[in-house]
């Protein structure tokens, strides 16, 4: 019988669910959020707490959980993929980019 | 504490009316020069307590204040039944300033300083002879039932991994509401850590005024990464956050602001200030988890609720700190720190509400006696928030 990880996606519009328990690549994992239901076939190891990506996302698209944007992808994300700081930036108290706002 | 409800809890009822929920006598040093005096003293009179820190002089303008109120609000925060200010003698925070403002609560308090007794042995000498004093007095007074309506609980979040947002936040924000449903206050605090989530305070704010507030100190706190030219995310997510799994400041935030349950948000208070109203208040402190811890004892909290999901020790030298694990293995991993496991939520095995319901029984009990983990380690943390340069 298929394995039933524990995932836990929060809203609808999200674009990214978390990992209750570790995931190897590799892995078919079912996600279901009110109603909708994803299968997705995991692309990296995920390690317990980590997200990956339920939905494909473009580059420069805003990320949401919880259904509210935690930052920007800062290259192509297919669904599966581990949705971290290496692939998601922040967008806030960015004083490196945006300078002194005043 | 021979009965217990979960509606009450026995306290220390003091002469300004408001209740204790410990009965510490403190040894206040109002400058770094007067901190070790401070440490010996407690080391000698049992039932004393004290804190170290490198503040009190060479301080102007807002920061001068904030250090002061921060003094002055650790002084009459009602889990301390009495209290010796600890001066130098030549330092800008003058012990007799503090002093004269904790003793409009009515509780004993008395002066020395280092200059005035002839150096560190008598002072210690004197300052242990009033403290032990005080002590034997504050172990005279009987804890009352007192009711939930005169508890002020702080809440915090410190370690944050990918759980906090899921388990331990939502369950301390039930505990908010039930607290604020019974007539008390709750303390939400960490500005930084609330930036990107502020849209959704503000939409519980009790008035446009308030509304405004919350968008403004976001606003303050993020102006001062743009002003600094830095990255905010060099700090915040921490090293710690990123490696259980938190992205961004953002998302740190959507969780964090969990623990502010569903109630509607009266005031916006500066750090280290008294609420001026019952229910949901938040105190702008920065992330940092002792400064904002110390800020939010400073304004009266006498129960902290810290969630973490990484582990910590923190606590208070005045007030209980109940930690709370987002998950099951790190409550397994540092038992000798933490209190209750959240983590039973992620695991499938409890509810939000249960594990919420778990800890206002927690609450009540602490506020009545039981020790909690970081009291029992003498973990006693303490740091002020620092808005100016020192002159």
């Amino acid at each position: 019988m298929e394995k039933r990880y524990k995932t836990v996606m929060m809203k609808p519009q999200d674009k990214v669910a978390v990992a209750l328990e570790p995931l190897a690549a590799g892995a078919e994992v079912a996600v279901s959020c009110e109603g909708l239901a994803f299968q997705i076939t995991v692309r990296d190891p995920i390690e317990f707490g980590h997200k990956f990506a339920v939905v494909g996302i473009g580059k420069g698209e805003d990320i949401l959980k919880y259904g509210e944007v935690i930052g920007v992808a800062t290259r192509e994300i297919q669904a599966g993929e581990h949705v971290h700081v290496h692939n998601l930036e922040g967008k806030r108290g960015r004083g490196d980019r945006n300078g002194y706002a005043g | 504490m021979a009965m217990q409800d979960s509606g009450k809890f026995w306290g220390y009822r003091r002469a300004d009316g408001r209740v204790g929920v410990r009965n510490h006598v403190l040894i206040l040093p109002t400058i770094t020069c007067a901190t070790q005096a401070a440490k010996q003293i407690t080391e000698l009179v049992k039932g004393t307590v004290s804190f170290i820190h490198q503040h009190g002089c060479a301080q102007v303008g807002v920061d001068y204040e904030q250090t002061f109120r921060t003094y002055v609000g650790m002084g009459t925060n009602p889990n301390v039944y009495g209290v010796v200010v600890l001066g130098l003698g030549c330092e800008t925070h003058q012990a007799r300033s503090v002093a004269g403002e904790i003793a409009k609560t009515g509780k004993p308090v008395e002066v020395v300083s280092i200059q005035d007794h002839g150096g560190t042995l008598f002072t210690i000498a004197q300052g242990a002879k009033i403290a032990a004093k005080m002590v034997q007095d504050a172990s005279a007074q009987m804890r009352e039932l007192c009711d939930f309506s005169e508890l002020i609980i702080g809440t915090e979040c410190g370690g944050s991994d990918a759980c906090s947002g899921l388990s331990a936040n939502p369950a301390v924000g039930v505990v908010s509401d039930m607290i604020v449903d019974r007539g008390g206050t709750s303390i939400l605090a960490e500005t930084t850590e609330l930036i990107g989530a502020e849209h959704l305070l503000a939409e519980r704010a009790v008035d446009d005024q308030v509304a405004k507030r919350v968008y403004d100190v976001i606003k303050a706190m993020e102006n001062r990464a743009f002003m600094m030219g830095v990255d905010i995310r060099t700090g915040n997510p921490s090293p710690g956050n990123i490696k259980g799994g938190l992205s961004s400041l953002e998302e740190k935030s959507l969780g964090a602001a969990n623990k502010a349950g569903s109630r509607p948000l009266q005031e916006l208070i500066d750090y280290a200030q008294a609420p001026s109203k019952k229910g949901l208040v938040w105190m702008d402190t920065p992330g940092h988890d002792i400064e904002q811890l110390t800020g939010m004892v400073a304004g009266g909290a006498q129960v902290v609720l810290f969630t973490t999901g990484r582990g910590t020790p923190t606590g208070s030298p005045i007030a209980p700190v109940i930690k709370i694990a987002t998950n099951s293995a790190i409550f397994e991993k540092m038992a000798d720190n933490i209190d209750i496991n959240a983590g039973t939520i992620i695991d499938g095995t409890e509810t939000i509400v249960s594990v919420g319901q778990r800890i206002f029984d927690e609450v009540a009990l602490v506020a009545t006696g039981k020790l909690t983990k970081a009291e029992i380690l003498g973990q006693h943390d303490f740091g002020i928030w620092r808005i100016g340069p020192t002159f």
